[in-house]
């Protein structure tokens, strides 16, 4: 059903539909409104699931990774500090094989305390062994968590469905939500082959020693190699019976001729869009757009093949690794390591919330057709606030 | 394997592990399963009791058990109570969560605290070392006065461990735990007994177990339950029940020992035998002095 909702509800309505056993989350602005949709759900009897006040954004994944344990679908939200204070256990959930569904409402890390969108939470913790999708509105928020416990709950691996933080969660658009019939029949119920129960024991998280520790690890590997393959199939599943939902790894968007390619993530995505469209229209710039909707596992290959025949590559992200260049960036270079590589530039834009216009975003295409010669630049800096505190 | 019929259980946590000879966790970590039953589900917290009975690929456990990390074995066991009570898995199964001292009342006391607040219905074991073994014997905020400890070295200005034990029991009742009570692997049947009248209750429960340490204490193997024993005999470790907020039942002393009985024989309190570690002796007297008083009636903040 086609309706108008802030996309922090839409993102309820979706994981409510999903029917999960246990809910838990601690609240932390911009993720707030849905958990707090959430246990409005609960409470009027619209979800039917275990719903946990955690004491902290520690405790909320301790208690998710208990409810998995025991076999439940659970599910959490968190944001920014509250993804840093989860960190231990975000590890430790992957490690444990636990299909554990979390929505990163992206939002800026401290010092100093910001509330509002950048990716830098989610980023930091690429290494910890999470699915994370990167989504670009709020339709494809909605589709992308029903996708995420199917895809969690099949390679036992958690999903963090990451979307930008009041650029989408507090906004309201269109979504057509789907129902429960459909959500039922594409989304089997979990049934792990392990689950803590009486009558079966087994001892689950024991201390592995340098004997073995290595091989589950690359277990974990592998299968999150294999997952790019299990992600563009459900997505295609879900496409088939949902009429739409998501692009699978990577999205590509006017790539025709494409003399530069911009890639990014998450609602970015919609700006450099229109960015693209009066390029190629008014000035004649032949302007293509990669978006990464997965980030990890990383679609390399995909991201190789889109963009080989490109000469010059601007990547646009809200992050960075400091001390070297955006994240997104580097990732990006090493997918051609070792070949001929087209120039590939890092644009570090919209920290802490700082807005990215249209106009932004055609300069840096047009600045990289003038010269693609590899540079890392912040943009949209206020040159004033640089100077130190004697002016 | 061992077979799970009916009556043929003999340890629900099996011999065969790395835990020290002698160790007072692994013996108070038996009868504390042998007493829950096997319809139960352990969420352990990282340290000896979990390194040494799950080094894989083995097990002690012949009941499901998990741990996940150091801090949170609370909130583990209440995300599994409440996800096996939404799917209708619940009925007939026990859950505890177990940890050491330094998962309990240092770095666990976030997790724990809101498992006491949210009443999730699951017993909570402490086993108290008085200290962090794992990592080779550092100070907790349950070490006694004037232990050595690693890092509380007896040094040219200072006498060991400066601080007071933390009152865990008492943090618990505050929380309105409707159950406290505190136990010692010397005296099984008032521990199992313990247990069980634990998990009848419905809601959070606490037991707070004192475990010797062998090479942390610095006692013989064969000395672990006498010093358990002692702990209790020289009132250092008052055994008492706490039910809704009121001591009910404090066990007596016979034949009360002086506290120099229990901590001459270990290496970690050696120091104070010294010229002038009379003053922290006199101290653990007092607290000594202060535990003999308990009796039945409102749990106050002295004395429990
Ligand atoms: C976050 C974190 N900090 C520190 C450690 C290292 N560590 C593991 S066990 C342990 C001490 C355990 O002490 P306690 O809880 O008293 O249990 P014991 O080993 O004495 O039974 C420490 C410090 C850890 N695993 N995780």
């Amino acid at each position: 059903m086609k309706t108008i909702l802030e996309g922090s509800v839409a993102v309820a309505e979706a994981v409510r539909l999903c029917r999960p056993d246990m809910v838990c989350a601690y609240p932390i602005t911009p993720q707030t409104h849905i958990v707090e949709e959430l246990s409005r759900m609960v409470a009027d009897g619209r979800l039917d699931a275990g719903y946990v006040l955690a004491e902290s954004e520690f405790g909320a994944a301790s208690i998710v990774l208990g409810g998995s344990a025991v076999g439940g679908r659970t599910y959490t939200a968190t944001s920014s500090q509250g993804l840093l204070l989860m960190v231990e256990v975000i590890f430790n959930i992957a490690g444990l094989r636990l299909p554990v569904v979390m929505t990163c409402a992206n939002r800026a890390v401290s010092a100093p305390i910001n509330i509002w969108n950048d990716q830098q939470d989610a980023v930091s913790i690429r290494d910890s062994g999470w699915i994370q999708l990167f989504v670009e509105d709020n339709q494809e928020a909605v589709d992308t968590h029903i996708q995420a416990f199917k895809i969690a709950e099949e390679l036992m691996i958690p999903v963090m469905v990451c979307m930008d933080g009041y650029v989408l969660t507090h906004t309201w658009e269109p979504v057509d939500i789907p129902g429960q019939e459909e959500v039922d029949r594409f989304l089997p119920p979990y049934r792990p082959a392990d689950r803590l129960d009486p009558d079966d024991p087994f001892t689950m998280g024991s201390m592995v020693g340098p004997d073995a520790y290595m091989e589950t690890r690359y277990n974990v590997h592998m299968d999150m190699m294999e997952a790019r393959q299990v992600i563009k199939r459900v997505c295609e599943e879900y496409r088939e019976a949902f009429g739409r939902g998501g692009t699978g790894v990577i999205d590509s968007y006017g790539m025709e001729g494409a003399e530069v390619v911009l890639v990014s993530m998450g609602s970015l995505l919609g700006t450099m869009r229109v960015a693209v469209d009066e390029l190629r229209e008014e000035e004649g710039l032949k302007v293509g757009l990669i978006k990464v909707r997965c980030f990890r596992p990383f679609p390399k290959d995909a991201i190789h093949d889109a963009v080989k025949e490109t000469q010059t590559v601007g990547v646009i992200e809200k992050d960075i690794s400091l001390g070297l260049e955006g994240t997104l960036c580097s990732e990006l270079r090493a997918a051609f390591c070792g070949e001929d590589s087209p120039e590939i530039s890092s644009f570090i834009m919209g920290l802490g919330g700082r807005d990215i216009t249209v106009e932004e975003i055609k300069q840096v295409a047009r600045d990289l057709a003038a010269n693609p010669a590899c540079r890392v630049e912040f943009r949209g800096l206020r040159e004033e606030l640089l100077k130190g505190d004697e002016g | 394997m061992m077979e799970r019929e009916e009556g043929r259980i003999i340890n629900l946590m099996e011999p065969g592990h790395t835990g020290c000879a002698g160790c007072g966790q692994a013996i108070g970590a038996r009868l504390v399963i042998k007493a829950a039953g096997p319809r139960t589900i352990i969420a352990n917290a990282t340290g000896c009791l979990e390194v040494y009975t799950t080094t894989y690929p083995r097990t002690s456990w012949e009941v499901p058990w998990i741990h996940s990390l150091f801090e949170n074995a609370a909130a583990v066991a209440s995300g599994m109570e409440v996800t096996l009570k939404a799917m209708g898995r619940y009925e007939g199964v026990n859950i505890i969560a177990q940890a050491g001292d330094g998962g309990t009342a240092d770095i666990g006391m976030g997790c724990i605290s809101g498992m006491f607040e949210r009443g999730h219905d699951i017993l909570y074991v402490c086993y108290d070392n008085e200290g962090y073994m794992n990592t080779g014997y550092q100070r907790s905020s349950l070490t006694p006065p004037g232990a050595r400890t690693t890092t509380s070295p007896p040094g040219r200005k200072t006498w060991g461990n400066v601080t007071r034990k933390k009152n865990m029991p008492l943090i618990a009742v505050a929380h309105g735990v409707p159950y406290v009570a505190t136990a010692t692997p010397a005296e099984p049947r008032d521990l199992m007994r313990k247990v069980q009248k634990a998990l009848e209750i419905e809601g959070p429960k606490y037991l707070h177990l004192l475990v010797p340490c062998v090479p942390g204490w610095g006692i013989e193997s064969h000395l672990s339950q006498e010093m358990a024993r002692l702990a209790t005999e020289t009132f250092l470790f008052p055994l008492f029940e706490i039910e809704n907020g009121v001591i009910t039942k404090v066990k007596k002393v016979k034949d009360r020992r002086p506290v120099e009985d229990y901590l001459r024989p270990q290496k970690r309190f050696a120091h104070l035998f010294k010229p002038g570690g009379e003053p922290i002796l006199e101290e653990l007297r007092l607290m000594a002095e202060e535990n003999s008083r308990l009796e039945p009636g409102p749990a106050t903040l002295t004395g429990a």
